[in-house]
């Protein structure tokens, strides 16, 4: 499709003064959509605080940080199956009953709590693979085979819980997820570690292309890229330590980040994705196993929704019937839209999991602060959805003009 | 003309389709360092042809010889595995990857060490073959990490082969490489066959643009359908010649 015209001017932009004019442009084209959403965050954030000076306080950005954990974990698992062009509408649904499984299993048959979350969690794991397998062996689209997920698993969750309809959880492992704090001076430590890790991994990564004789991106923009990570960093823990401490729920979130992201993006597997999400035809012609490669995303939407769904319980002390049910399977989805992965495949990354669940948990954390209707807060969060993915469709044009021309 | 000696040598090859004699009794022969134009018109079986030296149908009938040696090419994995790369028309890139990963796509060089656990990427590996691939065939790609969709047609077309080039094959089948291509464009790919040439690679171009068959194949070979219609040395022969035998008009240039 993308074939005809502007070849002359390929060739005058190939010339010496490229690399420098090259990382501008993967600036702009690249990170700049990322910018984008980060200003969008600190403009929301400078509403909110405009209108209600508690906003911005240390307790309620802790308190943001435990609202966004479940959505987050949830939507890491989204952002996999956005990667692959395709979309799961179960993941809210597996939340609930991953979580209901394991209380059940907790309160009522008296397992030991690491059992049970384990137990969940394969539950999570064991669903996604099923509807994996269901999409890719007979090629119905996902849309539908996760649809009747989302009932389906509801069902099962009302059957779990049987005729009590909630659950209280009261085993402190459990609940320890979401409402463990640590010392200031533990807090510092993982700060400490945060930044040695990315320094480490970015030199690393420096001295890799050296060796191999290609050109770096220069040694200043490495050392602005780690100076950042270190300010957010201090900054972050500066201001949870100041209330309550750093949260073990964001630590959780934040290490599955990480390391989702490191498998999308410095992995094979990862790679697959992303080449899967792309052109599924040019994946399978070149040995690609694409149906693994779907029935392993999908049991990993499986396993996040799980995950997801237990920190959820864990916040909330108690599993009932509509756990996992509401708003949260289209935050879910919504977040790392806004943030700027593609709902048409091979466009994204891990991290607006996180980016995505900040600036809607804000929205939505601001608005109670406010004491907004809840007819007001969907209709608001539905208005940025949309607004989010048509600032990124017009973005995604002018980059294939610019890159094209 | 014809250089080297014979690399891959089909003969008497036959494919049917039902009640459809794609190809009947077909020799087809390409040497080392020999640009072979495969025309024909619509059906006459060059795609089957293709289908059958790439292992994706194989042929009912007929013998495969490969470096001498008589083979059996039954899935596209013999094919590879013999040496022989096949650049489809469609080109089967990922637009959303750049340049590095579409020619490492599925052959992903992994790092050593501890990261080899996660099946880790070597990118500073990946990027320096691919950029000695490129620059070898004198391709000109602004950035390797530039996504192949901002990519012009014929650049992609050099991506395209530069990927089927990592694997050493020792032929290289291209189908129909300026199709959709413009004139700049058409005279880049024109060069990298030449240039495939040059290295001592067996190269199959099927087209139907006969101007660009003539400026680059040192024999033309013609199907009519499924039938061997014509064997032509590029330089002693001329167009109405070759046209009279795709249309089946002169009866002539029978081998």
């Amino acid at each position: 499709m993308n074939t005809a015209e502007g070849a002359p001017a390929a060739t005058a932009r190939d010339e010496g003064s490229s690399t420098r004019s090259q990382v501008v442009r993967r600036f702009v084209q690249g990170d700049l959509a990322s910018l984008r959403v980060v200003l969008g965050l600190v403009v929301i954030w400078l509403i909110f605080q405009s209108q209600n000076d508690r906003f911005l306080t240390a307790e309620n950005l802790t308190n943001l940080m435990l609202q966004i954990t479940a959505v987050g974990l949830i939507s890491i698992g989204i952002v996999y199956v956005l990667l692959l062009g395709e979309i799961d509408l179960s993941v809210g649904a597996v939340s609930g009953l991953a979580a209901a499984v394991m209380t059940v299993l907790n309160v009522n048959h008296g397992w030991s709590p690491y059992l049970a979350i384990v137990a969940g969690i394969l539950v999570g794991t064991a669903i996604g693979l099923l509807q994996g397998s269901l999409f890719s062996r007979f090629a119905v689209p996902s849309f539908v085979v996760t649809l009747a997920g989302l009932l389906a698993w509801q069902g099962a969750l009302l059957q779990v819980l049987g005729s009590t309809g909630s659950i209280n959880i009261n085993d402190p492992k459990i609940t320890g997820l979401a409402n463990t704090f640590y010392s200031d001076a533990v807090g510092w430590v993982f700060a400490a570690i945060v930044v040695a890790a990315y320094a480490g991994v970015v030199l690393t990564g420096h001295r890799g292309r050296v060796a191999h004789g290609l050109a770096g991106e220069g040694l200043a923009p490495l050392a602005v890229r780690i100076v950042l990570v270190a300010l957010v960093t201090i900054v972050a823990v500066a201001i949870l330590n100041s209330d309550r401490g750093v949260p073990l729920a964001l630590l959780i979130l934040l290490a599955f980040v990480v390391g989702f992201e490191y498998v999308a993006k410095r992995t094979r597997f990862g790679r697959h994705v992303y080449a899967v999400g792309g052109n599924a035809e040019a994946a399978r012609r070149a040995g690609i196993g694409v149906n693994k490669i779907r029935i392993v995303v999908f049991g990993i939407a499986g396993t996040m929704a799980a995950i997801g769904g237990i920190m959820a319980a864990s916040r909330l002390l108690a599993v009932n019937q509509s756990s996992g049910g509401s708003e949260l399977l289209l935050l879910a989805i919504a977040g790392p839209v806004i943030a700027g992965t593609s709902l048409f495949g091979g466009r994204g990354a891990v991290w607006t999991a996180l980016l995505g669940a900040l600036v809607i948990g804000s929205i939505s954390n601001g608005m109670d602060l406010l004491a907004l209707s809840s007819a007001v807060k969907f209709m608001v969060t539905g208005g940025v959805l949309l607004l989010a993915v048509i600032v990124d469709a017009i973005a995604r044009k002018e980059r294939q003009a610019a890159g094209r021309v | 003309m014809a250089s080297g000696n014979a690399l891959l040598e089909l003969e008497g090859v036959s494919k049917r389709f039902g009640p459809v004699q794609a190809l009947d009794r077909v020799d087809f022969t390409v040497g080392e360092g020999e640009v072979v134009g495969l025309v024909g018109d619509n059906g006459a079986g060059k795609s089957t042809l293709v289908k059958a030296i790439a292992g994706i149908h194989s042929a009912d009938a007929g013998s495969i010889r490969f470096g001498g040696e008589t083979v059996t090419i039954a899935r596209p994995q013999d094919a590879t595995s013999l040496g022989i790369a096949t650049v489809y028309q469609d080109l089967a890139l990922c637009d959303n990857l750049d340049v590095v990963a579409n020619v490492f796509l599925g052959q992903e060089k992994i790092s050593g060490g501890p990261a080899q656990v996660s099946r880790q990427l070597d990118e500073a590996r990946m990027e320096h073959r691919a950029s000695e691939l490129l620059s070898g065939l004198a391709v000109t790609i602004p950035s390797l990490r530039s996504e192949v969709g901002t990519l012009s047609g014929g650049q992609r077309q050099q991506v395209a082969v530069a990927r089927s080039l990592l694997g050493e094959p020792r032929v290289v089948l291209l189908d129909e490489p300026t199709a959709a291509l413009g004139v700049p464009q058409t005279k880049q790919v024109l060069e990298l066959i030449g240039r495939l040439r040059e290295r001592g690679l067996g190269v199959v171009v099927i087209s139907h643009n006969l101007a660009n068959v003539f400026e680059v194949a040192d024999r033309i070979v013609v199907l009519r359908l499924g039938r061997t219609a014509g064997d032509f040395e590029a330089e002693r022969t001329t167009e109405e010649h070759v046209v009279a035998a795709i249309t089946g008009a002169g009866g002539e240039g029978e081998r």
